[in-house]
């Protein structure tokens, strides 16, 4: 046995009741194959960063489980042939962190941090002050710049 | 950064460390993507570890992290 975490895109065509139907389904191979699933995560409908098969939008959603590389395999070629799945990505972990991820409180600030910088060299100093002035304010004021 | 030692600007530029280093350091995830988009530039790319001041190992495992984020279309390839 060994950790894994899963995060795989949905289509945004579907539902939200769609998308928790289909990590079920997910879930449901991994427990065949005697594994078990620590964490399920529904990141929501996110705007991906560059469209995928036409999409602009998908469900993120996340699993953490332990289980043999068997299940894990049968789970990607089942991810693989469904149409509603446009990516998926599997890694090995050496821990299961029950904490909820970074996916999930970083749900809404993507778009909020447009300004970046091109220019590095002389003035990369006074980047790097901003950024530090950004942490500092960020727990305080929310999501003000 | 041509300009010798002698011919430096008068103020005193501190030396930059590596900011995943030391006990407070955080821990590099492809999800969090706040944490990556301070290390590409405008244009989508991965700033040089010479520029950040990240140390090698950890630039490494920053750029593992980034590349897994472009792939889940967490961050582009190329913004424009």
């Amino acid at each position: 046995m060994a950790f894994y975490e899963t995060v795989f895109i949905a289509r945004q065509e579907l539902s939200a009741a769609q998308v928790e139907a289909l990590a079920a389904q997910l879930t449901g191979i991994i427990t065949q194959g005697q594994g078990e699933v620590a964490k399920t995560e529904f990141c929501g409908l996110r705007t991906l960063a560059y469209s995928i098969k036409k999409n602009r939008k998908g469900h993120y959603v996340l699993f953490n489980s332990d289980a043999p590389p068997a299940a894990i395999q049968e789970m990607e070629r089942q991810m693989r042939l469904n149409e509603d799945i446009l990516r998926f990505l599997t890694l090995k972990l050496e821990k299961i962190d029950s904490n909820p991820s970074a996916l999930m409180q970083s749900k809404h600030s993507r778009d909020s941090r447009e300004r970046r910088h091109d220019s590095y060299g002389e003035n990369d100093r006074r980047e790097v002050l901003d950024d530090a002035e950004i942490e500092i304010l960020a727990p305080g004021t929310g999501d003000e710049e | 950064m041509t300009d010798a030692p002698t011919t430096r600007k008068p103020f005193f530029r501190r030396r930059k460390t590596c900011p995943f280093q030391g006990p407070d350091a955080t821990y590099i995830d492809y999800k969090d993507v706040k944490l990556l988009q301070k290390f590409i530039t405008e244009r989508g790319k991965i700033i040089p570890s010479r520029i950040s001041a990240v140390s090698l190992k950890k630039q490494r495992e920053l750029a593992q992290a980034i590349k897994r984020a472009r792939f889940l279309a967490l961050m582009p390839y190329v913004m424009d």
